[in-house]
């Protein structure tokens, strides 16, 4: 356990440095790019806790990310901003460190409401199995963002401007890493062994005295809890919110993650997640080659070859681990 | 009253043309347990389909009853042509893997019809030819019925009922209900299963045809994205009525249809999308199986 706080604190810490050096050397264009790739991991990371490792099928994720995007981006707007506005601004540390503060609070209660909505969806829809699951949880994806739309305070159909700009790096991948770990801690432990049975079998698992239900909607609030948290880091990056980045093609974007990365790996997820987000990006020199933009039809072409060609994923049901391990075990023996 | 009456008119005629697609999603369904969720883009692609033989074929510039006609059945047969391919070579190579990797194909393939459909025609809505003058045919009161209507609910009709004579009175739809009951048992009676899905695309694809060219004469604004959240609204109309009966995806469509102009007539437009899922996770916390679906149990 000691080990894993430190390297927890190691990797925080280098992350730390990393804010200031990567925003000064790196353009704008790949920064941003990078900024995504982490947003995408703690997407595809925590959809793959219900996804992948319970084995449910959830296609609501981008819901969650939105509850958790409008709520902190409005608590920021309409508490924290004046709060922060009766100290001086002066750049100093302890401003910043105020702000800072004020930050991942607004983010963790984005990620609370996301969880609570989770929750809210979860318990009576776990009931249902399979493809069931799966719809229900896609109409309450679009009925928040149809209730969003409609909600004039957090700007509706205009979208919510003037958010303020308080994602940087660190907090990105400080989260990244933090739904990372999480989900290690989760597999390796009694709680990620009885969500394993749920997907091997839930009718084997619930014999052997699993409460399946309550495990399921376990993992599906930890699952919107991390969405939750995206949503308010992409919301506090973009400065500005619209209902109509949340549509249900946000989700099957967080499934795709998942599917290529292989179904319960998080190593996996986590390479997915950046081949998805690089991917539209590193095709972009094509479009100004061709003059029309092919890169949409190239990204769905891509991912049926990678469906049809290797459908247990990328990496399968292993970990980046072992399929190193094995490398490292024959060197030492040599 | 006389807005009621109107309000129910416009919505039988709406639930018709949801649920020629709503069939299309059942049927798949119900034999594969795929969500097919590029149905709703190859509905899509068949009201292109009739946009561009309409003009190249010169019916666009004069309406008459023969032209639309033809354009439809073509429209048709290139659906159905279409349909056949996607199942062919993006389905069937899976049919044995995971069912989360045919719905990811799925999204793939609906994806590719998006994106590809803005490149091909433009992003830009199109408006469709006009193959059938419009005309009202009765007006009492404030209560009016457009020829377009009547059209709507009698060929959907029509189209409904060949479905269910090719599905109950027909080898090939008792082959089709084998294979949706069991797979394997299915094949051991002698049914050639890939014929029989491959069969169940292209009638699922032809309906959505039929469905795409209706609304291009009742409501000609298209556009590549227009599939989209009309099928995502007649797969949930299927799942109203029950997910793998035909009769239950008719009658889930006929209360979508209804709901959604009463919906807009009396209360907000802006809940008009909302109300296709409220509907739907009522029905699923009330009774999971739809209106008209069977429960079976999980045998261990």
């Amino acid at each position: 356990m000691t080990k894993q706080i430190l390297t927890f604190l190691v990797i925080s810490s280098l992350l730390f440095l990393g804010n200031f050096i990567i925003p000064s050397v790196m353009n704008p264009y790949l920064f941003m790019i990078l900024i995504y790739c982490g947003i995408n991991i703690i997407m595809g990371v925590s959809l793959n806790i219900i996804n992948g490792i319970t084995g449910q099928f959830s296609i609501g994720h981008a819901g969650f990310m939105a509850v958790g995007g409008y709520v902190s981006a409005a608590m920021s707007f309409y508490f924290l901003m004046p709060l922060l506005s009766l100290f001086p601004s002066d750049n100093t540390v302890l401003s910043l460190l105020c702000q800072n503060v004020l930050f991942v609070f607004s983010l963790l209660l984005g990620g609370v409401g996301a969880a609570l909505f989770g929750y809210l969806v979860g318990l009576p829809s776990l009931h249902l199995r399979g493809d069931y699951l799966g719809i229900v949880t896609l109409g309450f994806g679009e009925i928040i963002r149809v209730i969003i739309l409609n909600l004039d305070f957090i700007g509706g159909a205009r979208g919510f401007t003037g958010i303020p700009a308080w994602s940087t790096f660190f907090w990105i991948y400080f989260f990244a890493v933090a739904v990372v770990m999480v989900s290690f801690r989760l597999l390796r432990s009694s709680h990620g062994r009885a969500l394993l049975s749920i997907r091997e079998d839930e009718i084997a698992a619930e014999s052997i005295g699993i409460p399946i239900t309550r495990y399921k909607v376990k993992a599906f609030v930890l699952s919107s809890f991390f969405a939750g948290i995206a949503g308010g880091l992409f919301a506090h990056f973009i400065g500005y919110l619209n209902p109509s980045s949340f549509t249900f093609i946000k989700s099957f974007e967080a499934i795709i993650i998942v599917v290529l990365g292989g179904m319960g790996s998080i190593s996996g997820a986590i390479v997915a997640a950046v081949i998805t987000t690089i991917l539209p990006e590193a095709l972009r020199p094509l479009q100004e080659f061709t003059k029309t933009d092919f890169r949409m039809v190239i990204y769905p072409l891509l991912l049926l070859t990678l469906m049809l060609t290797r459908p247990e994923g990328l990496f399968g049901n292993k970990e980046l681990s072992d399929i190193i391990s094995p490398f490292l075990k024959r060197k030492k023996s040599s | 009253m006389e807005e009621f009456v109107q309000h129910l008119i416009n919505g039988i005629s709406l639930g018709s043309i949801y649920g020629l697609v709503a069939i299309g999603y059942t049927m798949v369904y119900g034999i594969l347990k795929l969500i097919n969720f590029a149905h709703g883009d190859v509905y899509m692609m068949s009201t292109f389909f009739g946009f561009y033989f309409a003009r190249w074929l010169g019916f666009a510039y004069a309406p008459s009853v023969i032209g639309a006609l033809i354009v439809l059945f073509l429209a048709m047969a290139a659906c159905a042509l279409l349909g056949f391919t996607i199942e062919r070579f993006a389905y069937r190579p899976l049919r044995k893997m995971p069912r989360l990797n045919l719905l990811i194909t799925a999204i793939g393939v609906s994806l590719l019809l998006e994106n590809g459909g803005q490149i091909l025609f433009g992003a830009d809505p199109k408006f469709f030819p006009e193959l059938i003058a419009r005309a009202e045919l009765l007006h009492i009161g404030n209560i009016s019925i457009s020829n377009f209507q009547v059209i709507v609910i009698v060929v959907s009709l029509s189209f409904m009922a060949l479905l269910q004579y090719i599905i109950f009175h027909t080898k090939t739809g008792k082959a089709m209900q084998a294979v949706s009951f069991h797979h394997e048992n299915a094949s051991l009676m002698g049914i050639d299963i890939d014929r029989i899905i491959s069969f169940t695309f292209v009638l699922g694809s032809a309906l959505a045809a039929a469905a795409g060219i209706l609304v291009g004469l009742a409501y000609p604004r298209i556009d590549p994205l227009m599939g989209v959240l009309f099928g995502l609204k007649a797969f949930v109309a299927a799942v109203l009525g029950g997910i793998g009966s035909v009769p239950g995806a008719i009658v889930g469509a006929l209360i979508m249809g209804l709901s959604e102009e009463m919906v807009v007539g009396y209360f907000s437009s802006t809940y008009r999308d909302a109300l296709a899922f409220f509907l739907l996770i009522i029905i699923l916390l009330v009774k999971p199986t739809g209106l008209f679906g069977k429960t079976t149990s999980e045998k261990v």
